[in-house]
């Protein structure tokens, strides 16, 4: 729900600087020669065998070799770069069809909402049958269900940001758009997708981290009684479970720093400093992000040279004949739309009430009342454990927090931290801990739920520094200046100067274990396999023995849960802390 | 009009009115029966305070919006969308702060599809005209207010438009910025260095208005109307402290301060303002200005009536500042209002003299007697035994009579003037009136 929301800090962190280098033009095109040829040898090596027959991939085993990791790597990351460029066209398509047709809006946007909330890994055996038929007995099929299955991680949250910065494209902008006839092309060019951008990107980044649970799940792909592993991170994970190596978990977890590290520096810390001129409201103090990648593209005379023609087509294509509708301005009332409106809605309507019941008739072909129930019940009980654990969190991270983001020095080491935490993908560390329960014994309904927050409590940490450092220092000034200290300053200072911010951190942690209770309340350390009584291990044992109607029931229960929650707690706390404590 | 009627007109505008539906099903009228002529070489003031919808005639205008009824017609052609020759200039620049001042000012060049060549010649000849030079590579947050706005105008002016449209150009900047701007702004149209043949400017400044325009519509509000239409004769560049100047602004202030329409005329304003009853929109106002206001008149050199335009110009007042505040007194029967002039009454003499308490007293008796949406809230407070009521119930009663958004302000104005006089207590929080105040 919240991945929508902007985070502030985002840009904060680790500004490298180069200092001031020798402005010699060869030097910045040395480097931004060798940063596009690197790209572009890492695309081919990555995009090599696509075209391959399974039977091939199948006849070379997944190595636990650490030679092999870069290859994985690299495979892993194209897989899920793919998938995000699938994912900024959908959200250029799906969120300005919605943010322009009204009645468009009335169907996607609770579409994307429920889409957004709803664990999609149970889906994967279906899609993956569809995908698999595209390109029959050839590794490219099992790589678009890869990739499809990523995409389903990465989409929804990105089209919401998108429809609601759309939606919020200040007046005066469009107007003076209008004014100066710029085609529908060339608007949403230069007016809408500038404005958007900041939020699209940080979306971006946050997808990017979440889809890292997905792809564990994605890469290792069994239909029927073959199972493919395509060659990445995920089948390397997969297999250094099966056969309990510790030290190939180490080599992945390892691995995987370095490759966030790259991407962070490659693509995000560049794409976040890019994006830094497209903000419409600059908030005071704040350095601008940097991103030395980005200065060396841009001083490079080369990278200029081949990007002109580029955007001299981009720039004429805003006076093509095609694209310039002129447009007539809107009547201030029209009856007779809002005649259609109402039969769009009724006919929306029905068309909802079809789907509900073809899905009950659908679930209830094989389910007594009885499994619904149980489902519910063992929906109460991963609710159980979410509270629990947030709880937990909240009883740590915020005043943890509060200390770190009231100290600037302390903000700037732990902040970067505390996000590369978040973007860190949390699995990849569960094998280390149910090895471990697996070896002393532990109970799996208590000691598998930590994982399930594992990945998502850093929100919360790295929202309330946010907080906490956003309390204005005259604030802090007067609170010694009267003596307030102690519970008195937490009860009447830092609680409610970082309560909006650990609201939005709170509802993504939330939100996130949600999801990860799929992957969380499941786990196996070789053959041995265990187990904690929740609506995630439903799901995930339902997807494993391809059992349809407990998968569609299962993901039903857990949506509206979701979103139940997101309506009757999280939404109104969070309009109640932005009415009343936000600050300035 | 004498100079004009050879010459077919730029812009016409023929009884337009506009109305939006409101909720329940009727219409909200916000301009009736608007007419308006523009002809070359003319800038036309709309001069009005907020709310009077001159802002939504230069919409209108501009083709962003189609009137509910009416026409209006560019060089013959009635205007159904954004029509070539028509550029505008807003209030707040609306300057796209991802584009450089340069792609700013060649936006409309671009949308045109002209040669890249020709959209950089014509961008750079604007921004050496309108004084821009040296800043084509800055972004718009490294800009000044005022420079910001000259990118505005250069982005207009670029388009070579016929008619430049100007939304308040001026009011979001300090009062030396917005001089120099504009003079250098009428040094350039005098001088015929302007590529454009006519201007409205939309305005709430009275002294702008008179010093900038040939012809000025000066609006009422509820629904948007010309109350009356004022020729400006005197040659420019003008002065302010020009007698005739003078004589036009005051003239003007008594045009706008003769509520609420020109039949009333003949009958004082005080006598209009008994008549007000639940249906009357409050201005929101604080207390705190009310009492600031009376002292100044009270005090020297004013001695208890001044001369608004005088009073107005002495406190940095504009017209949106200034009428509120002295209907508000007016209201109250603090301070009486004719021919421009303000003017204590017994009461405000009285509360200009007061300590604090005392005012607090003065101005509860004055509220409960003369406000009645005051006297109703207190009465239903006193009426129920638990002296307790939610804002819903009179916010409710409020809408019968007034759009949303007008009842939230009246109630809002009046919460705070009965937060002042003690007359109520009102918590936010549960959104529920009282009596008493938390002791």
């Amino acid at each position: 729900m919240s991945a929508d929301r902007e985070h502030p800090v985002v840009e904060r962190i680790l500004p490298i600087s180069v200092g001031e280098w020798t402005r010699s033009v060869t030097r910045w095109d040395a480097f931004a020669v060798l940063l596009v040829i690197g790209i572009l040898i890492f695309l081919g090596e990555a995009s090599r065998s696509l075209l391959a027959p399974l039977s091939e991939l199948q006849a070379t085993p997944l190595s636990l070799a650490p030679v092999h990791l870069p290859e994985y790597a690299a495979r892993t990351t194209l897989r899920m770069l793919v998938a995000l460029a699938f994912s900024l066209l959908f959200t250029f398509s799906y969120a300005t069809l919605a943010a322009k047709s009204r009645r468009a809006e009335l169907v996607l946007v609770p579409l994307l909402d429920i889409l957004q909330s709803v664990p999609i890994l149970g889906f994967l055996s279906i899609t993956i049958v569809f995908f698999m038929s595209l390109a029959p007995g050839r590794v490219l099929g099992a790589e678009f269900a890869a990739i499809f299955a990523i995409f389903t991680s990465q989409a929804w949250n990105m089209g919401f940001s998108f429809y609601q910065s759309l939606r919020t494209v200040p007046v005066e902008l469009l107007e003076a758009a209008s004014v100066f006839r710029l085609s529908p092309w060339m608007r949403f060019w230069r007016v809408e997708a500038p404005f958007g951008m900041p939020q699209l990107i940080w979306n971006m980044m946050m997808s990017m981290s979440g889809s890292w649970f997905f792809v564990v799940a994605s890469e290792a792909i069994s239909v029927g009684n073959t199972t493919v592993l395509l060659p990445g991170m995920g089948s390397y994970i997969a297999v250094a479970i099966a056969q309990k190596s510790l030290a190939a978990v180490a080599w992945a977890i390892g691995t995987m720093l370095v490759v966030i590290l790259i991407y962070d520096l490659v693509l995000f810390r560049p794409l976040v400093a890019w994006a830094d001129r497209f903000r419409f409201e600059h908030e005071a103090g704040l350095p601008p992000p940097r991103s030395w990648v980005l200065n060396v593209l841009r001083r490079s005379g080369i990278v200029a040279l081949l990007a002109r023609p580029g955007a001299m087509i981009w720039r004429q294509s805003f006076g093509w004949r095609s694209f310039r509708a002129a447009k007539a301005a809107p009547r201030s009332h029209e009856r007779l739309r809002r005649r259609g409106d109402r039969l769009w809605t009724a006919f929306v309507l029905v068309v909802a009430a079809a789907a509900l019941w073809q899905v009950s008739r659908f679930v209830m072909q094989e389910l007594a009342p009885a499994d619904i129930g149980e489902a519910f019940a063992l929906g109460l009980a991963t609710l159980l454990r979410i509270v629990i654990l947030i709880a937990i969190a909240s009883l740590v991270w915020v005043p943890v927090g509060v200390w770190v983001g009231t100290r600037p020095r302390a903000t700037r080491v732990v902040q970067p931290v505390a996000q590369f935490l978040a973007a860190f993908p949390a699995n990849l560390l569960f094998p280390l801990v149910v090895s471990a329960i697996v070896a002393y014994g532990l109970n799996p309904d208590i000691w598998l739920s930590p994982l399930m927050i594992l990945g998502t409590q850093w929100y919360i940490l790295f929202n309330v520094i946010a907080g906490a450092a956003a309390i204005p220092a005259e604030l802090r000034d007067c609170c010694v200046n009267l003596q307030v200290r102690g519970w008195l300053w937490w009860r009447t200072t830092a609680f409610p100067a970082v309560f909006p911010y650990y609201v939005t951190g709170a509802i993504t942690a939330a939100g996130g274990s949600w999801n990860a209770s799929i992957v969380a309340e499941v786990a196996s350390w070789g053959n041995q396999r265990l187990e904690a009584y929740g609506l995630g291990a439903y799901i995930a044992t339902a997807t494993q023995k391809g059992d349809f109607h407990r998968i569609v029931l299962g993901i039903a229960v857990m949506s509206l849960f979701v979103v139940l929650i997101n309506r009757a707690l999280w939404r109104p706390l969070y309009q109640h802390a932005e009415r009343k404590y936000r600050l300035g | 009009m004498d100079a004009t009627t050879n010459v077919s007109p730029l812009l016409q505008v023929k009884s337009v009115r506009q109305a939006f539906p409101k909720p329940d099903g009727s219409q909200l009228l916000v301009l009736d029966d608007l007419n308006l002529d523009l002809a070359e070489g003319e800038i036309v003031g709309l001069l009005g305070r907020s709310g009077s919808g001159k802002s939504t005639l230069l919409r209108l205008i501009a083709g962003l919006a189609r009137p509910s009824g009416g026409n209006i017609t560019y060089l013959g052609r009635p205007v159904v969308a954004p029509a070539p020759g028509v550029a505008m200039v807003f209030q707040s620049f609306a300057l796209f702060p991802w584009m450089t001042v340069l792609e700013n000012v060649q936006l409309g060049l671009e949308a045109l599809g002209l040669p890249g060549a020709e959209i950089r010649r014509r961008a750079l000849s604007a921004i050496d005209l309108i004084g821009l030079d040296g800043y084509e590579s800055a972004y718009p947050r490294e800009l000044s207010g005022g420079m910001r706005q000259r990118v505005g105008f250069a982005r207009a002016l670029v388009v070579h438009p016929n008619i430049l449209l100007m939304d308040e150009p001026f009011s979001a900047l300090d009062v030396l910025t917005a001089e120099t701007l504009r003079t250098d702004f009428l040094d350039l149209w005098s001088e015929g260095r302007l590529p454009i043949k006519g201007v409205i400017l939309v305005t709430h400044n009275i002294e702008e208005a008179v010093l900038m325009c040939d012809r000025i519509l000066v609006f009422s509000t509820s629904p948007g109307h010309i109350v009356d239409q004022i020729k400006v004769d005197l040659p420019q560049p003008r002065n302010r402290l020009d007698p005739d100047f003078r004589d036009l602004v005051e003239r003007i202030y008594v045009v706008m301060t003769a509520r609420p329409a020109a039949s009333a005329r003949a009958s004082p304003a005080l006598e209009k303002t008994r008549a007000i009853g639940m249906d009357a929109v409050l201005p929101r106002v604080s207390a705190n200005l009310l009492s600031g206001f009376i002292e100044a008149v009270a005090g020297a050199p004013y001695n208890g009536r001044a001369d608004l335009p005088v009073i107005a110009s002495s406190l940095h007042m504009e017209v949106d500042d200034l009428f509120p505040v002295a209907e508000s007194l007016q209201l109250l029967r603090l301070v009486d209002i004719e021919g421009g002039d303000i003017q204590l009454t017994d009461a405000g003499k009285q509360f200009a003299e007061a300590r604090i308490d005392d005012r607090k007293k003065l101005f509860q008796k004055l509220l409960l007697a003369h406000v009645p949406l005051a006297t109703h809230i207190r009465r239903v407070l006193q009426d129920r035994s638990s002296h307790v009521a939610p804002k819903s119930r009179f916010l409710d009663e409020l809408e019968d009579h007034m759009d949303e958004e007008a009842a939230e302000q009246t109630l809002r104005a009046v919460i705070g003037w009965g937060r002042f006089a003690e007359a109520f207590a009102y918590d936010d929080q549960s959104e529920r009136f009282s009596l008493e105040n938390p002791t």
